[in-house]
């Protein structure tokens, strides 16, 4: 009896997570629909609706979608590199070096963390339009590549390495940026790669500061364009609309369903303190 | 002499020298820029016929007495205490259902964290059209049901709840993964123990597995009052903070300020008191975090 019981509960537990699970895509699953699908049958389900990738010619021929998507991969690109830089030289000089005012400085790179440079926005307007970088690519990357996560995350990736082996390339007579390039950054690898995701998919999708920062298609990266694109002001078709949301969000989507255990795993890395 | 003290001398000049360019670029788009809000939330706004002045308090006087700020503000805190905890009870039941032997479990698992890797733009236009009068999915299943037809975000009664539903949806399954990670760290044993003992799943639960899962809460929560209060792209997108302001958020009404009104003195007066409210936040936080350690 007690055997059945536990049975049932464990059917009602996967019947509940399928639910739930369910209508969680659920919204994503319409666009995908909608967006391969005629305008009259965005919100007419008939499993035998034609299909049709016109939505996706119109949308490309309206807006220049491949400039877009080429400005996002630079941006990408650019900050992710700038970061890798910028926080493992950092976070080897935290986690390594004892000098002068290091606990008041990392509690100072900490704030970062709460107060992102979107938040500040006025201000590093101001400083970006002093620097003569307005709707550049450079000025939409700048405020985030050097990032207190990311020294924060490195850190302690490069606390946990055993002195036994960086005394022992010392013995070898390894210089210090020797020992960071052939100890440290190899064996960090699982957190470049948790860092990594993390980042991509953030600068993908962020939007308000690369809105206030552009003003041209030369810099706009796809979250901007689409914001503009879809704007009801432009009077475009909402199957079109579907068709541009759903290319915005394609390659993330991919890189996600191809890598999904990396993905939920660089992100639970990336909580853990 | 000079051996001893020579590595030491070299330790502090190589850790400065390492973190120098992370700290600089910190610096400039951190701390001075918050330095330069205080700074100029104490001018007036030049025009072209008067140049910018010193007026004190008076941006701040002005800011109390604007309704439109408290208006905001109380937005704000509506927002974040209906998203926060329904988020965060949400991403618990999707953790403790995945971390049952379940059949399908990772596909479950990628259905609810689909959400978070999606550009909250790209959210917010598929969600426009769900809430869109009539044609909007959401007026057609209430048609259906024999309702009537709902101008979901054009009522300013329900604009911000619509605004809430999405970023719920959007965000449970990021806050999910942080429980998972935790669950699974905790220990078979204490579980077999409880089960001996006799003691129902539901008590178990309680009086267990979330005290334990407390730390992770807490770090859940503050991500998630910081969140509320720094992402507003689905305003640009769905409200613009409308009808009259109903929906409209603290971070979303600086950008206003600054970019459409083009007033960027009172726009950083506005910028002070958020980073007051995040610096409370944090200060709240390790308050917290140092009780939990003591009572240990």
């Amino acid at each position: 009896m007690k055997l059945l019981e536990i049975g049932i509960g464990k059917t009602a537990e996967t019947l509940g997570a399928w639910m739930l699970g369910l209508l969680w895509l659920l919204p994503v699953v319409f666009a995908f629909w909608s967006a391969f699908h005629p305008a009259e049958y965005s919100t007419n389900f008939e499993l035998f609706a034609p299909l049709t990738t016109d939505n996706f010619v119109r949308a490309w021929s309206y807006a220049p979608f491949p400039r877009y998507l080429l400005n996002t991969f630079i941006l990408v690109t650019l900050i992710l590199a700038a970061q890798f830089v910028l926080c493992t030289l950092a976070a080897y000089g935290f986690a390594r070096f004892e000098f002068f005012g290091k606990n008041v400085i990392f509690a100072l790179v900490l704030l970062q963390l709460m107060i992102m440079p979107e938040i500040l926005l006025v201000e590093n307007y101001r400083t970006i339009s002093k620097m003569g970088l307005l709707d550049t690519i450079p000025a939409i990357g700048l405020p985030y590549m050097a990032s207190a996560f990311g020294i924060f995350l490195l850190r302690q990736s490069f606390k946990t390495i055993p002195k036994e082996l960086v005394e022992a390339a010392q013995v070898e007579g390894v210089s210090a940026v020797g020992i960071l390039w052939k100890v440290y950054v190899p064996l960090s690898r699982s957190t470049y790669i948790a860092y990594g995701l993390v980042s991509v998919s953030y600068h993908w999708n962020n939007f308000l500061w690369p809105l206030v920062i552009t003003s041209s298609v030369n810099s706009r990266p796809l979250t901007v364009g689409l914001a503009i694109f879809g704007a009801p002001e432009s009077g475009v078709d909402w199957s079109i609309i579907t068709a541009a949301t759903v290319m915005t969000m394609a390659p993330l989507l991919l890189a996600f369903i191809l890598f999904q255990r990396q993905f939920v795993q660089s992100f639970m890395h990336s909580g853990i303190k | 002499m000079k051996l001893i003290f020579q590595p030491r001398y070299w330790n502090h000049i190589n850790g400065w020298l390492l973190v120098l360019p992370a700290v600089f670029m910190i610096s400039l788009f951190t701390h001075f820029p918050i330095g330069s809000n205080v700074f100029h939330s104490l001018f007036s706004m030049g025009t072209a016929t008067r140049p910018e002045a010193f007026i004190g308090l008076e941006n701040y006087k002005y800011l109390m007495d604007d309704d439109i700020f408290w208006k905001v503000l109380s937005n704000n805190l509506v927002y974040s205490l209906c998203t926060v905890p329904i988020s965060i009870a949400i991403a618990l039941c999707m953790a403790l259902l995945i971390n049952r032997n379940i059949r399908g479990r990772s596909l479950v698992r990628m259905a609810f964290f689909t959400p978070t890797v999606l550009p909250m733009i790209a959210v917010a236009n598929i969600w426009l059209f769900f809430y869109t009068p009539e044609y909007g999915l959401f007026d057609q299943i209430f048609t259906v049901f024999g309702g009537d037809s709902h101008n979901w975000l054009g009522n300013p009664d329900s604009a911000l709840y619509c605004l809430i539903v999405m970023v719920i949806w959007k965000e449970s399954g990021f806050f999910m993964v942080f429980y998972l990670a935790a669950l699974q760290q905790l220990s078979p044993e204490l579980k077999e123990a409880g089960l001996v003992e006799g003691s129902g799943s539901w008590y178990y639960f309680r009086r267990v597995t979330f005290p334990l899962l407390m730390p992770t809460t807490l770090f859940v929560m503050v991500n998630a009052v910081v969140n509320s209060f720094k992402l507003v792209d689905h305003l640009v997108i769905m409200t613009k903070g409308g009808p009259d302001n109903a929906s409209s958020l603290l971070l979303y009404y600086i950008y206003e300020n600054a970019f459409s009104f083009w007033d960027t003195s009172y726009a950083a007066t506005l910028t002070v008191i958020l980073v007051l409210i995040l610096a409370i936040i944090t200060v709240i936080q390790f308050v917290v975090v140092e009780k939990r350690i003591h009572y240990q």
